[in-house]
């Protein structure tokens, strides 16, 4: 992250006016109240960080917050954030996803911005369904989960980001759930901290149709054990858990994303005598 | 630029190719030609042939030089040199040779297949490999080299010097067998009694140039401020990105490399969003992939660059040959109204101009711009007088703190265009949405706001100055205007059809040409103007279903007759052909 210190900050300097769209009760809500509380005592100044998001209704967060946002299309915000903090790097860039949007369509960008190792931080709101299109399976969604798009379930085994982030090179691995305000906050602000590529899932219930998932209240719970940096004991861990540990899980020690700086800026004439013969 | 008057290069040019098989060295003996002409004075350009194996196939450098600047390859070939004719007729068809022409083969590998020996052709034998055999190190393409030295009359020490400099790292002993080798090629080709000898080049002005269409684009987009780039592979866009690597980090920009186009576009996007000029380069495939968010990008009024070297399509197409036919997807690729720039090089060197000039248009009207160029320019390498600097620099209209003002990034303007807050700008905080949203940039389905939104993004467009470089409109000077015709054509069509032009006005026979390089928006009361009075129109364009007619046809009524002159690619259409259509016409 870039170097910041602690500002005349409250999480109400991040808020905008704008009134989220959300169903009443949605987890998306906690984690706003979490993500402004987090850059509050990050003490970036509204104006010096990013929010980058893709399609649904957790996507809908930056307008939401009184920082620069980029609501972009479905499944490409970890592109337009990469492009964003490469070209800014004086800027604290957070991507914010749902789990349609960052696991299904744009999965495969997930895959490689955790090779990459770009300084900057997503959070994906996973709320194992599709909220915004009104209730499809997602890929975490339980395989007997019956919709009407897939009648009886699905019948696929759900996608697991937390193994699939640190086989893919993720720098920092952790799981919160939206109604842990202070854990959801504690783990923003680490992971933004922490260098390179940092991947939050947060369970956030989508109440109208999942209501199911308000049971994750109860049945979350924070991890009994420490983070590591050893990357087989993180994937064992996170392999043989119940899916409800939260905290951090994994602080890696590889080295953020840099694209090749040269110490002497020349002038763009210079690349034309190249072509004279 | 843009030259008021067509360039006569017609009559004195020659074509030639240099075949061999993988490894034989072909297309380093046609590079160092054209290099070696350029030296000397000359013009030229060579673009290669190559086969589908991905390394060691047969390979064909076909090389024209001109006493004149050459925009486009001639139809017919003067003289072919074979190293070897292994899989040679596979480019018979690409390389009709002229009735007095010569083919030149060694004798160890027999005489040349049927499919290149036309009626008429005359026929030598040389022992290439014999020659260079004769020298520790010789090898068969300087041999081959020296032949064409020998016959077009290309001094020898403007090829031994720039051997020298591409052999500097080889050592002495190297340097020293290329250039005995070239000596002998060159002598026993004035044994051949036959010789297709170009006039003594006149002296450069300015210094010359050698350079591809791809790098011309590369170096164009940097002048115009480009410093970051998001990057696919795909043939035969790959060296614009190849190029823009090593070039942006020198300026202090960077290139990332995607992992696919949808990253490699919405990078750029992001890149431009925190304010630094961004371009990526693509061809067909990956065009097809980034056009949801090119409509992200007219919506959020993000300024990206995209350039698409076209290539023969649908689909996978053929990768390495060009075509026009993006022109489609490039136009109304886009879902919804979504006002962006189409623009079109119209040769080789202009690459250079027209990518500057689409940054320059792309950072004023805050909105995407495509640049199509394609195959036939992106690896086409020529010498060229070298360019002259042109002034357009990527300039952002953008929001200032003036204090408590309160910022609307989508204010509804007279221009349409509304200043731009960067990241990091106090009191500029907005989200760039490509929902339907208000001034401030917050959500809306409203009619009101949809519509004002819609139209500013129009305006901006519709209303900018594009000045005159919107077309190349050019007369060949010659006959009077009741036989007038105009050619109409597009982007790297118009190096043939200027050529055209200038054979027709040998024989009195008045041209104008209307090359469009603003493709989108079209300009209709500019275009109107220009071709007023057109008696007979002949649209000329590489695609099987004639989109470029089609999009004329579209926006405007065409004055006067109208014929049409198409084809989907390999085969590029050529001076000759543009010449013969409208001769034929005039005769009918
Ligand atoms: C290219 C494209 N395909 C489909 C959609 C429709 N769509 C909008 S949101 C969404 C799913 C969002 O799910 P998720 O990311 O889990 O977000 P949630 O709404 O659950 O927060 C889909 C499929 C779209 N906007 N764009
Ligand atoms: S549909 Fe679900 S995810 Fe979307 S706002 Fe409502 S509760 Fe939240």
């Amino acid at each position: 992250m870039n170097i910041m210190q602690p500002g005349p900050f409250k999480a109400a300097n991040y808020k905008s006016d704008v009134t989220p769209v959300w169903c009443p009760g949605c987890g998306d809500f906690h984690v706003l109240l979490s993500l402004t509380k987090a850059l509050a005592e990050l003490g970036a100044a509204p104006e010096n960080v990013a929010l980058v998001s893709g399609i649904g209704c957790s996507s809908r967060i930056p307008a939401y917050t009184n920082c620069y946002g980029f609501h972009g299309v479905h499944g490409r915000s970890l592109a337009l954030g990469a492009g964003l903090k490469v070209a800014r790097p004086d800027l604290t860039v957070l991507v914010m996803s749902g789990d349609g949007d960052g696991f299904s369509i744009g999965g495969n960008h997930f895959l490689h911005a955790c090779r990459r190792n770009i300084d900057m931080t997503y959070v994906v709101m996973d709320n194992r369904v599709y909220g915004m299109t009104k209730g499809q399976p997602s890929p975490t969604t339980e395989p007997d989960w019956d919709s009407a798009l897939s009648p009886g379930g699905t019948g696929l085994s759900p996608f697991h980001p937390l193994v699939i982030a640190l086989a893919s090179g993720a720098n920092f691995v952790a799981r919160e759930f939206s109604g842990d305000i202070k854990g959801t906050t504690r783990t923003i602000v680490e992971a933004v901290r922490h260098p390179g590529f940092s991947f939050v899932e947060i369970l956030s219930p989508c109440v109208t149709f999942r209501p199911d998932e308000r049971a994750w209240k109860t049945q979350t719970h924070v991890a009994s054990v420490e983070a590591t940096d050893d990357p087989a004991r993180a994937a064992r861990r996170i392999m043989t858990d119940d899916g409800f540990n939260t905290g951090v899980l994994y602080r890696g020690r590889r080295k953020p994303y840099e694209h090749h700086v040269t110490d002497r800026i020349v002038d763009p004439a210079i690349l034309e005598q190249e072509f004279a013969i | 630029m843009m030259p008021d008057k067509a360039s006569n290069s017609a009559s004195r040019s020659i074509l030639f190719a240099i075949v061999g098989s993988g490894g034989a060295g072909a297309l380093t003996a046609g590079a160092i030609l054209l290099e070696a002409a350029g030296k000397a004075g000359w013009y030229g350009i060579m673009s290669r042939s190559v086969g589908p194996q991905i390394r060691g196939g047969e390979a064909a450098a076909l090389v024209r030089l001109s006493t004149r600047p050459v925009d486009c390859m001639a139809e017919t070939f003067d003289f072919l040199i074979a190293i070897d004719w292994r899989n040679a007729d596979r480019f018979a068809a690409e390389m009709p040779l002229a009735a007095n022409g010569l083919v030149i083969g060694d004798p160890a590998n027999g005489d040349a297949p049927d499919a290149i020996v036309g009626t008429g052709v005359n026929q030598a034998h040389i022992a290439m490999k014999e020659l260079a055999g004769s020298l520790p190190g010789g090898r068969e393409n300087m041999i081959a080299a020296g032949l064409a030295v020998g016959l077009t009359g290309l001094p020898i020490e403007n090829l031994t010097s720039v051997i020298a400099s591409k052999l500097a790292g080889k050592g002495e002993e190297a340097i020293e067998t290329g250039c005995k080798c070239v000596e002998i090629g060159s002598h026993h080709a004035g044994l051949l009694e036959k010789s297709f000898a170009l006039e003594t080049p006149a002296a450069s002005q300015n210094g010359r140039w050698l350079i591809t269409g791809n790098e011309a684009v590369g170096l164009g987009a940097v002048r115009g401020g480009i410093r970051f780039a998001a990057a696919y592979p795909i043939t035969p866009a790959t060296e614009v990105l190849e190029w823009l690597a090593p070039a942006l980090t020198k300026v202090g920009g960077a290139l990332v490399q995607a992992e696919d186009e949808l990253a490699s576009i919405n990078m750029a996007i992001g890149a431009s969003f925190g304010g630094r000029p961004s371009i990526t380069a693509t061809s067909g495939p990956g065009l097809a992939l980034m056009v949801e968010s090119l409509g992200l990008a007219a919506a959020a009024e993000v300024p990206i660059v995209v350039i698409d070297v076209m290539r023969g399509g649908p689909s996978t197409g053929i990768p390495t040959k060009s075509e026009q036919s993006d022109l489609n997807i490039a136009i109304y690729g886009c879902h919804g109204d979504a006002p962006h720039l189409v623009v079109a090089p119209l040769s080789v060197a202009d690459c250079l101009f027209t990518a500057q000039w689409a940054v320059h248009l792309a950072e004023a009207m805050q909105t995407p711009a495509i640049v199509l160029s394609d195959q036939s320019l992106g690896q086409a390498r020529v010498v060229i007088e070298q360019p002259a600097d042109v002034a357009f620099i990527a300039r952002r209209e953008l929001f200032k703190d003036a204090g408590d003002e309160i910022y609307n990034r989508y204010a509804v303007t007279g221009s349409g265009v509304s200043p731009m807050a960067l990241p990091g700008t106090t009191g500029g905080q907005y989200t760039a949405d490509g929902l339907t949203h208000t001034v401030k940039g917050i959500p809306s389905s409203k009619n009101l706001d949809h519509r004002e939104q819609l139209d500013k993004r129009y305006r901006k467009i519709a209303d900018f100055d594009y000045g005159n470089h919107w077309a190349a409109i050019e007369h060949n000077g010659a006959a009077g205007t009741h036989e007038d015709f105009t050619i109409l054509t597009w982007g790297s069509l118009t190096g043939a059809a200027r050529e055209a032009m200038v054979t027709l006005a040998d024989d009195g026979i008045g041209v104008r040409l209307v090359a469009l390089r603003l493709i989108a928006p079209f300009l209709k009361d500019k275009f109107l103007a220009a071709v007023h009075g057109s008696q007979r129109i002949l649209v000329v364009e590489q695609t099987h279903s004639g989109q470029f007619h089609q999009y004329l046809r579209a926006n405007c009524d065409l004055p006067g007759e109208v014929r049409h002159f198409h084809r989907p690619g390999p085969q590029l259409i050529g001076p000759t052909e543009i010449s013969t259509q409208i001769r034929n016409w005039r005769r009918s």
